[in-house]
């Protein structure tokens, strides 16, 4: 059986997803992986702004000592959630660099897409309002052109000066 | 200079700004009133409006040049001076002090403004009446910051007490840096001049502007504008990382959003103007967006000084977040009446006739901006919502910016590929492939080789957008190419000049067009740049004489470690040697200050290019000296090794390079020389 173009671009792009998707989440993290990844994700607490591991305040009162509790997180086992639980406990939620993707902190992640979405809509929306729009009035006893030989002159116009 | 002319400074100061107050209220006030009233007795009113804008111009330049001076004289009875300087400051930065602090930075604001309207009154007969109405919307913006100016940050208020101290506190270490004297007045530049084509734009919805000139009289206001921004931001970046020493150029701060979030809605402005141009579509959207981005920028100043975010570039907290606040509302209603009065004016001349056209690709294009700029606002002010709402501040850093605006960037970066390959009004699909086959091509070529070359994607998402970036980014280089190569070989064909003689022509004929594309390749060799983060390496040490620290193909070894003393500071710094293998390829100099007026220590990295070494071609050797321990009293030394950075700046002087070449007007066609046949025209006597 032949696939019709359109089909063919649909498998395409559905095939295209599910190898987006293993990509994304097959990746298997070992423990510096996971170290640096978790300290990319905090704050250090001294008030320099800085991530965790980016912190470069010699003497800083609290970037190593964090650092060596992650390390230790770590090889004890404890999963992501439980290390960014235990540290937000101690040094409070502005030690995590990223808003929680559960209770409010949800709403952060939600909003730039869920206005991407609106906006695509508004602008499907738009296009279609426009598009609906009649055509320009054309003056008495001019006939206009449309289908093969509009798409000609079209072409031939945009050859001559297309620069 | 004589104590008394010392003393003086002051009070020139304060003068001259009063004065510059009085006129721009002038300006404003009479300004406005001669536009209601209309008729020709009120053309001799606007014009004393039109030359009060230009004295106070002078009056503000007056008020800049007695708190430089100031800085220079070390007056440090002016605690404004007191605060920013010292007298073993060297001369350029004296001159920096300008825009060190609060209110000498809101002075410098005010001063860049003036500037602005002073070129803007001077250029007033292209369009009398639509300058008149810009004049005013540039008095009026310039009134709010001279009450700023006089009333809630006096940049020459004088110390309590009246004992004037022997020496100044200094500047902030940080600022004492060459970029540093040039970064802020780019920036301010950006930000300030989003004024004059705002200021235009509402004149031409007050006043029912027929046509599009005011578009036409903007766009190098506009181009310059959004030049000088963009050279800011990424001088910005580029002092982060050449002096904060954390190995990085971008945190998210709230700060460098606050300048991302005004070009972003710029761009948007720059790309959407043009349906406006040539197909009279977009006019509401159009006078939005530049609404907009002067919005964003005095957002971003009230962001900066109101105290209500916390960063590391903010400005002391003061009370100046609530002028900044009542401003912000004042002018979004002023603009918002006017246009419920006039959007009817605003209406489109034509409609879109295929989803396959340029002009779709300007509104995804525009679409996918705004949002981009949605989300970086969002996440800045999110704490804010969150301590609302919950009680509570959340920190909103890299990791939410990477994981919301990368794909967001993504896709945009995708629409500029695209973007160039479609046709005004309708785009046939067989056209669109036979234009986009060879640049995808390449594109999945340069995929498919990174691929090989160990890239792997499923290991972390950050690879993942890695590739995807680097592929995108070669699109749109590829599509860059095709397009100049194209039109080269049209010209080519109707002229019979070599191909690159007629790119080169093509180049000079529509300076606009492909001025703009060199800016999206420009964008294409940042994204290059940019996409290296996620194979950076890092590596820390005590390190004594002999040493020896291994990172990425170099090893470092200590030589030795040196001290120095002047005025202003006292250094001490490692002196590295590098090796890769055997080879000893540099020796670098990471340095560690601790300045003596404000007992500050500052970190200044050194930084050593490599190019084509290897799959990366370029990537930055960054060592930072970051002091001792405090318990051993061994020296440390922190090694990054980042890919890809040094093309960062070099997109952006290619960016730069392609905004200057939409500033120059297009030159003449050359005739073809195809011979054309000329039939003989009988003779016409005289009197016929």
């Amino acid at each position: 059986m032949t696939l019709t173009m359109k089909s063919f671009l649909r498998r395409a792009g559905q095939f295209s997803l599910i190898v987006v998707a293993l990509f994304t989440l097959l990746g298997v993290g070992d423990e510096d992986a996971r170290f640096q990844y978790l300290g990319h994700h905090m704050m250090c607490v001294c008030s320099c702004g800085q991530v965790l591991l980016e912190c470069n305040h010699v003497g800083c009162q609290y970037s190593d000592r964090m650092r060596m509790e992650l390390a230790a997180a770590i090889d004890r086992g404890d999963n992501d959630d439980l290390t960014l639980q235990s540290f937000v406990q101690k040094y409070g939620p502005t030690v995590v660099a990223a808003p929680s993707t559960s209770g409010f902190g949800r709403v952060a992640w939600i909003m730039p897409f869920a206005a991407l979405l609106a906006g695509m809509a508004g602008l499907v929306w738009i296009v279609r309002a426009w598009r609906m729009r009649p055509p320009p009035a054309i003056a008495d006893g001019i006939q206009p052109l449309r289908g093969p030989e509009l798409e000609r002159y079209r072409e031939q116009a945009d050859k001559e000066t297309h620069l | 200079m004589s104590q008394l002319s010392i003393n003086a400074l002051p009070q020139i100061g304060s003068f001259a700004l009063l004065l510059a107050l009085a006129l721009a209220g002038y300006s404003f006030l009479v300004g406005l009133f001669a536009l209601i009233l209309g008729g020709r007795e009120s053309d001799y009113l606007g014009e004393t409006a039109r030359r009060a804008g230009i004295a106070a111009f002078g009056a503000i330049v007056l008020a800049s040049v007695a708190l430089v001076t100031a800085a220079f004289t070390n007056d440090f009875s002016i605690a404004y001076i007191f605060h920013h300087s010292n007298r073993d400051l060297p001369g350029p930065y004296k001159f920096a002090v300008l825009w060190s602090g609060q209110e000498g930075s809101l002075l410098f604001w005010s001063l860049l403004l003036a500037t602005y309207g002073f070129v803007l009154r001077l250029r007033y007969k292209t369009d009398a009446r639509l300058f008149s109405h810009a004049s005013v919307v540039i008095a009026a913006v310039q009134v709010f910051f001279l009450l700023l100016l006089n009333f809630a940050a006096h940049p020459f208020a004088v110390l309590a007490g009246g004992n004037i101290p022997a020496d100044g506190s200094g500047l902030n270490p940080l600022l004492q840096y060459p970029e540093m004297v040039i970064h802020p007045p780019m920036l301010y530049l950006g930000y300030v001049g989003f004024t004059v084509p705002f200021a235009f734009a509402f004149g031409a919805l007050v006043m029912k502007y027929p046509g599009e000139k005011w578009i036409h009289i903007t766009r190098r206001w506009t181009m310059v504008t959004w030049g000088f921004l963009t050279i800011g931001i990424f001088l910005g970046a580029h002092w982060a990382y050449s002096v904060l020493g954390w190995g990085g150029y971008w945190g998210w701060d709230p700060v460098e959003n606050a300048s991302l979030m005004p070009w972003l809605m710029g761009t948007a402005f720059l790309h959407s103007v043009m349906m406006q141009e040539k197909r009279g579509m977009l006019k509401t959207w159009n006078m939005w967006l530049v609404f907009g981005t002067f919005f964003l920028s005095i957002l971003g100043t009230f962001l900066t000084r109101s105290g209500i975010i916390s960063s590391v570039h903010a400005f002391a907290q003061s009370s100046i977040g609530t002028w900044f606040l009542v401003f912000l509302l004042m002018i979004f209603i002023t603009f918002g009446v006017f246009y419920i009065l006039n959007f009817r004016y605003l209406r489109s001349e034509h409609k879109l006739e295929s989803m396959l056209s340029r002009e779709s690709s300007f509104l995804f294009n525009n679409l996918l901006f705004v949002i981009a700029c949605f989300t970086v606002l969002w996440g800045t002010f999110f704490p804010v919502i969150s301590e609302w709402v919950q009680g509570n501040k959340v920190t909103v850093g890299a990791p939410f910016y990477n994981n919301v605006a990368v794909p967001i960037a993504l896709i945009l970066l995708l629409l500029t590929a695209i973007g160039p390959l479609l046709a005004w009004r309708r785009t046939s699909f067989e056209s669109l492939k036979r234009n986009f086959m060879w640049p995808a091509a390449g594109a999945l070529s340069i995929g498919a080789l990174m691929m090989i070359l160990g890239v792997r994607p499923w290991k972390d998402i950050a690879y993942f957008y890695s590739l995807m970036a680097a592929m995108l980014a070669a699109l749109v280089t590829f599509t860059v190419v095709s397009e100049f190569v194209r039109g080269g070989q049209v010209i080519q064909r109707h002229t019979g000049f070599s191909l690159p003689g007629s790119m080169l022509h093509l180049y000079h004929r529509n300076t606009r067009r492909y001025g703009g594309y060199i800016v999206h390749f420009g964008v294409a060799v940042v994204i290059i740049g940019i996409l290296g983060t996620p194979f950076n390496r890092e590596a820390e040490k005590e390190m004594g004489f002999g040493d020896k620290m291994n990172i990425g193909p170099y090893t470092l070894v200590c030589q030795s470690y040196t001290q120095d003393d002047n005025p202003n500071y006292g250094n001490e710094w490692a002196i590295i040697n590098v090796f890769k293998g055997n080879e000893q390829i540099t020796t670098m100099y990471p340095e560690r200050r601790e300045y003596k007026a404000s007992s500050q220590p500052q970190t200044l990295p050194r930084i050593h290019e490599t190019w084509g070494e290897d799959l990366f071609l370029v990537r930055d050797l960054y060592l930072v000296y970051e002091g001792r321990n405090q318990d051993t009293g061994r020296p440390i030394i922190k090694a990054h090794l980042n890919p890809m950075v040094p093309w960062i700046w070099i997109g952006l002087v290619i960016m730069i390079f392609g905004t200057i070449t939409c500033l120059v007007p297009n030159a003449e066609p050359i005739r073809a020389t195809v011979p054309v046949r000329v039939e003989t025209v009988p003779a016409v006597g005289a009197g016929d």
